[in-house]
């Protein structure tokens, strides 16, 4: 089934186009790599996509229902959830609560209180913060905030994941940890989009890879294709960040 | 774990706030009238500083509209006063400034913090204005007088209003709505992207501290024998609220009280000793409240509660 | 009925001149200095009565009242901007806590310099008659005195506009309007050109308070209403917009004198409808970037 379809998605911002005409499909279950060199349209289109930002013109589907125009909060209630490239976390809430508001309202069926308890409880676990639940959320490391932005994002339910350059500023080992609870996200069935620009995550994970530039999308396939693709090679010519 | 003192933290606060609470409602009894009249002035301020902090101390939207919710209050009270109970007064008075907030709230609330605030400044300007006005061409005549109710009638309204007050903040910082307008103080797009209606929240959070505005407008009304556009709509009442929360710090409930207080008092003396400046005076507070204190006294009373045994802690 | 066409507009540019003169000088505060400087209404309040006192008192005439006003207001900006501004920016984190910080302690400004007033002048309305003779213009009449407003609100914001193009601090100032940090970076003392524009943002205030008072009686609760017709006129033109202020100025100004016409009394709420459409329709004003 197709979960996410773009059709002729465009943005603008003064008179250039931050994404121009953009197609786009995503399946159910699978993990889509959204790669391109720096300031090609990637987060834009995440952007476009969780209703940050409108697309003028251009439409997006979401299990079939246009989603176009809707406000961040419905679209979140229907089932796609987003981490930011900055992370966004609420900084002075403690690490518990942070998790907590994405349960208690960003599910399609509402939660009870125990029932939001009880979820944020096993998100923590599964991304490994339940030591540290109390602290302030600004307290934490740059990876563990990473870390309860998925927790908050995975608090709402989603069905479609989007996750904006969660690598970024990681170590080696950091990155691997990540693959791996990217691993088991996907083994929860939910379909994930993933901004990257760390080629060894993108190449391991993904099923599929659109490469965005200038804000149009140049290339599409697997990761086979696209490592192998004369167009995208000579776009990412030295841009390219090897993990 | 420390038992003995998890239970006496338990008990002591609730005991001390029914005492409390017992001791103002009975106030009347035995204390003589100017102290009767000082403690509704404290407890105006201390409604009208609660009130602002529950938006804009959570929110982090700044207001700057009390006063305009307050001269609604004080208006719909010269208007309507006699002809119904003043308690009906009170609440219509509330609820007239909630649908004004409401209103402007959902104009300007999806606009950049620093428009929000000049929106809110103007409109003490604007409704003086306005009524003014209307007043030259459809009534004309210029203000009202205002009926008379006794000054231990006030203080018991005024006291009904705080506890309602209080206890309508308290149920919102404990619940999920609580939880919801701290989200939006912190990070508000990330907190519309986990599922927060950011525009309602802030709307109706916006209506709700109006309403308490405008109510203890529409009873403190009583107090002016006669009132105008000019004496309703005051900018001094949109300026010592935010003074009292900053002074007091925002984060808690206890410091926008604290400060209310300690200011409402300040200003009874400062009325007496140096009638003439209080406003001078004030707004050297405010600068050097600015410059030098960007965390209020109640930042100090937080970690003396901390030390206490069993006093909760973020860090352990 | 064309004269009074005419009438209702010249009104408005009369009107216009003065509120884009008040416009300009906040925009510099707000727009390159980031105070938003909510006692500039109260600049302007002194302005117009100094110059009262000046003329009832002294026999000064208003029009020297501008060369006097004017640098003092300079200076008292200045000083303002390098003392009390500049401290608040030190410890302010982000730019948004030091707009906040700068327009509360501005908040607390306003109290400070209405008292002083009430206490010089006293809470009645101070008003004098100069030039108040009718001038004759197709037909309509005009005092004098709102013609000279005019004139001064005019050549001052060409005047100042020249500055702004073809003088070195000019220059500065522009630049660091568009991007301080980097304009530091490049020379140019950032703290001095900040701490300047405050002080020419409030020196205009002072002398609109001046012109003011020319053609109208003032009194020192007046400030507040200019200080908001200000924040609107700036809005309309645009965020950060000098060129933007001049001109929203006169077409308030204008919109003013229509309103006036109709429904004397009603001219705050009609700025405060654009105001409202202005925010949801196109919130970066006329020439905002």
């Amino acid at each position: 089934m197709r979960i996410l379809e773009g059709e002729g998605v465009t943005k603008y911002f003064g008179g250039l186009s931050a994404v121009a005409d953009v197609d786009f499909t995503v399946e159910e279950g699978e993990v889509l790599g959204l790669i391109g060199p720096n300031g090609a349209g990637k987060t834009t289109l995440f952007n476009l996509i969780s209703a940050a930002l409108v697309p003028k013109p251009g439409i997006i589907k979401f299990k079939g229902q246009n989603i176009t125009g809707m406000k961040p909060y419905k679209i979140c209630r229907l089932g796609i959830a987003r981490t930011f490239q900055t992370v966004k976390i609420f900084a002075n809430m403690p690490v518990s609560n942070n998790v907590l508001v994405g349960s208690r309202f960003g599910a399609s069926q509402r939660m009870s209180p125990a029932e939001a308890d009880k979820t944020t409880a096993e998100l923590l676990e599964f991304v490994g913060l339940s030591n540290v639940s109390n602290i302030p959320a600004k307290d934490l490391t740059l990876a563990n905030q990473k870390r309860l932005e998925v927790a908050r994002a995975l608090a709402t339910k989603p069905e479609l994941l989007l996750l904006d350059e969660l690598m970024a500023g990681l170590n080696q080992t950091e990155v691997t940890q990540a693959m791996e609870l990217l691993k088991q996200i996907r083994g929860e069935g939910i379909t994930v989009i993933m901004i990257e620009h760390v080629m060894k995550a993108i190449m391991n994970v993904c099923d599929r890879i659109i490469v965005l530039h200038h804000g149009q999308k140049i290339a599409e396939g697997t990761p086979q294709e696209i490592a192998t693709s004369k167009t995208v090679i000579e776009v990412y010519l030295g841009e390219q960040t090897h993990a | 774990m420390d038992i003995s003192g998890i239970n006496t933290k338990k008990f002591i606060t609730p005991g001390i706030i029914v005492l409390v609470l017992a001791l103002l409602f009975a106030l009347p009894l035995y204390v003589n009238l100017y102290t009767v009249v000082l403690i509704t002035s404290i407890l105006m301020y201390v409604v009208l500083t609660v009130s602002w902090t529950i938006f804009s101390g959570s929110t982090g939207y700044l207001s700057l509209a009390p006063a305009a919710f307050f001269g609604i209050g004080i208006y719909t009270s010269a208007i309507l006063g006699g002809q119904m109970p003043i308690i009906i007064v009170v609440i219509l008075g509330g609820l007239i400034s909630f649908c004004v907030a409401a209103l402007v709230g959902s104009l300007t609330l999806r606009l950049k913090g620093i428009y929000f605030a000049m929106f809110t400044l103007g409109l003490v300007e604007l409704i003086k204005h306005s009524l003014l006005w209307y007043e030259i061409k459809f009534t004309g005549t210029r203000g009202r007088f205002v009926i008379l109710i006794d000054n231990e009638t006030i203080y018991l309204i005024m006291l009904g209003i705080f506890v309602v007050l209080l206890i309508t903040a308290y149920l919102i910082k404990r619940s999920k709505y609580g939880l919801a307008l701290q989200s939006i103080g912190e990070q508000e797009e990330a907190a519309a992207h986990s599922g927060v209606n950011v525009t309602l929240l802030k709307v109706v959070t916006f209506g709700i501290s109006a309403f308490f505005m405008g109510a203890a407008g529409a009873i403190m009304a009583t107090r002016w024998t006669y009132i105008d556009p000019m004496i309703a709509f005051n900018v001094f009442f949109s300026f010592m609220p935010v003074l009292m929360a900053i002074f007091g710090g925002m984060g808690q409930l206890y410091g926008p009280i604290l400060g209310a207080t300690a200011f409402a008092y300040l200003e009874e003396l400062l009325l007496t000793k140096f009638p003439y400046y209080y406003m001078l005076i004030f707004g050297i507070i405010m600068v050097v409240a600015i410059l030098y204190l960007p965390q209020g006294i109640s930042g100090l009373i937080q970690k003396l509660w901390r030390r206490m045994p069993g006093g909760k802690s973020a860090n352990t | 009925m064309f004269v009074t066409i005419l009438d209702v507009l010249i009104a408005g540019l009369l009107l216009g001149g003065l509120y884009a003169l008040i416009a300009m000088g906040l925009s510099l505060q707000y727009g390159v200095a980031k105070v938003m400087n909510v006692s500039h209404g109260e600049f302007i309040m002194l302005g117009g009565l100094t110059t009262w006192s000046l003329y009832t008192v002294f026999g000064i005439n208003p029009l020297i009242g501008i060369i006097v006003c004017g640098p003092i207001a300079f200076l008292l900006g200045y000083g303002l901007h390098r003392t009390l501004y500049k401290k608040i920016g030190l410890s302010s984190e982000t730019t948004g806590i030091f707009e906040s910080n700068s327009m509360l302690a501005s908040f607390g400004l306003i109290f400070i310099i209405q008292n002083i007033a009430f206490k010089l002048w006293g809470p009645e309305y101070r008003g004098y008659s100069y030039l108040a003779f009718p001038v004759d213009i197709g037909g309509a009449l005009f005092g004098a005195n709102r013609l000279v407003t005019l004139g001064f609100s005019v050549a001052i914001g060409i005047a100042f506009y020249i500055f702004l193009a073809r003088t070195r601090m000019g220059k500065a100032i522009r630049a660091a309007a568009s991007d301080s940090p980097t304009a530091g970076l490049m020379g140019v003392n950032i703290n001095q050109v900040l701490a300047i524009c405050f002080g020419f943002g409030a020196a205009m205030a002072g002398i609109a308070g001046v012109l003011i008072s020319v053609s109208y009686p003032v009194n020192a609760a007046m400030g507040l209403e200019y200080t908001i017709i200000a924040i609107i006129v700036v809005a309309l033109g645009g965020l950060g917009s000098i060129p933007g202020s001049f001109i929203g100025g006169f077409i308030l100004g204008v919109i003013g004198s229509i309103v006036t016409y109709f429904e004397p009394g009603l001219a705050l709420a009609a700025y405060y409808v654009i105001f409202v459409v202005l925010l949801l329709v196109r919130p970066k004003g006329i020439m905002g970037k």
